[in-house]
């Protein structure tokens, strides 16, 4: 039977993994991590209709454990190619083919020192929201909180000048769920453009606007600093009136970006591939080859090649699995 | 003798973009090109020492500037100090304080308009 090494446990190595198993092939899952799930281990619901992350990612893991497929957690890989992956241990795995599901890191808040993430107790990021949503709440009911769009994306000054796509959306479910835990609190969510490219998100921004009474300001909060009575003072342009604004809140959510993988350069690099500007993995072509990179038997899945949201991920996850079955076929 | 009315015909309020003139404009994105990467975030506006207790507005200017309209120009550009802090926060890494140098050295013909 022929094996299809898959770098990545998270869901896009998941999806690919039981597509693969479908077809007949003999799926190799590598995971970083001590357990599957990637990311998506540790977000709370998802839009644009709040399904519960836990329960699609204990659908993925049930099926690759029913279906017995070798998992390999705890290891991560140094190098590869189409035929074989070598392990930070040294020891290597064969393969006939490869994809590479390697997914993206969440921007580090902290380089953006001005928000003073790390640094006030009253910041955090959607990442933390998602786990304090997990974890039963926030510490205490905030009477005033602000969201701040592109944290990490379309930023040259951290060198991120992709848009991260999630994030608009992510911010207008986040402060859904937050009025509705609690309702005294006014939420504002301060953007520069709002991406609501997805079916169902316009709908749902437009739904926060009218029941949830979610604030929309335009502009990008510049700094942020605390206050004598243990709150945080923010600054902004409303560019809307064409005046800078003020206030005062408990809390200031940061809607990090997605950045390339600090390894990919080296990934690509032992496996002949080539990165996009932004630091992804470069598909072979946008279109027809948006699965296949540039090095023979070797495929891509998921946010390896840029932000995308979990229904994309899913979706290029049997593409690329049907890709190398397609491939094998002819080997 | 022209009768009184009760009001008056004021200008059209509206930019009009066959008659306004875009060289000024252009003259400072030519050495400047990322200027048109503005995405309007205001991020400028917000930092501003000058905006902090004037009406100047960087963010406004500037786009003025690109739509060709250049009414009191002079005295809202003269009120920039330099100071550069427009510039450290720029997420589009603009020269914003290069920016208003250049308007300024643009600004001879502004001055009468």
């Amino acid at each position: 039977m022929k094996r299809v090494i898959i770098i990545g446990g998270g869901i896009a190595g998941m999806r690919s993994a039981l597509r693969l198993a479908e077809a007949g092939l003999h799926p190799v899952l590598i995971e970083r991590d001590a357990e599957l799930g990637g990311k998506l281990r540790n977000w709370h619901a998802l839009f644009p209709d709040f399904t519960q992350a836990a329960g699609v990612l204990d659908e993925l893991r049930t099926a690759v454990a029913r279906r017995g497929i070798e998992v390999h957690t705890g290891c991560t890989v140094r190098r590869f190619d189409a035929r074989s992956a070598e392990l930070a241990d040294g020891s290597r795995l064969e393969g006939d083919a490869a994809i590479l599901a390697s997914g993206f890191t969440l921007f580090d808040a902290r380089i953006k020192e001005e928000y003073g993430y790390g640094l006030y107790e009253q910041v955090c990021t959607s990442a933390d929201i998602e786990r304090m949503l997990n974890e039963g709440g926030l510490p205490a009911a905030p009477r005033r909180i602000a969201f701040l769009h592109c944290v990490g994306s379309r930023d040259e000054k951290v060198c991120q000048k992709h848009c991260s796509r999630v994030c608009c959306i992510t911010g207008v479910k986040q402060a859904m769920e937050l009025k509705k835990r609690y309702p005294e609190a006014e939420i504002f969510n301060f953007y520069m453009d709002i991406r609501m490219f997805g079916p169902g998100y316009e709908e749902l921004y437009r739904e926060a606007q009218l029941h949830s009474n979610i604030h929309f300001i335009r502009g990008r909060i510049s700094e942020a600093a605390p206050t004598f009575d243990g709150r945080l003072q923010i600054k902004a342009e409303d560019t809307l009136t064409g005046r800078p604004l003020r206030m005062s809140v408990d809390l200031l959510v940061l809607l990090v970006g997605m950045r390339a993988n600090a390894d990919n350069a080296a990934l690509a690099a032992s496996a002949g591939l080539e990165l996009a500007p932004s630091g992804f993995f470069a598909p072979r072509d946008p279109f027809l080859g948006n699965v296949r990179s540039a090095a023979e038997g070797i495929f891509l899945a998921g946010t390896a090649t840029a932000p995308k949201t979990i229904g994309e991920t899913l979706n290029e996850a049997i593409a690329a699995a049907d890709a190398a079955a397609e491939y094998l076929k002819t080997r | 003798m022209a009768l009184d009315f009760g009001y008056g015909i004021s200008k059209p309020r509206s930019i009009d973009l066959d008659r306004n003139e875009f060289y000024k404009g252009n003259a400072v994105l030519g050495k400047m090109p990322e200027l048109q990467t503005c995405i309007g975030c205001g991020s400028c506006t917000a930092t501003c020492t000058a905006g902090a207790l004037t009406d100047f507005n960087f963010r406004r200017l500037h786009t003025r500037i690109r739509r060709g309209e250049f009414k009191g120009i002079y005295d809202e550009i003269n009120k920039c100090m330099l100071c550069g802090k427009c510039r450290l926060t720029c997420p589009r890494g603009i020269n914003t304080r290069g920016v208003v140098q250049l308007i300024k050295r643009n600004m001879g013909e502004l001055q009468s308009e």
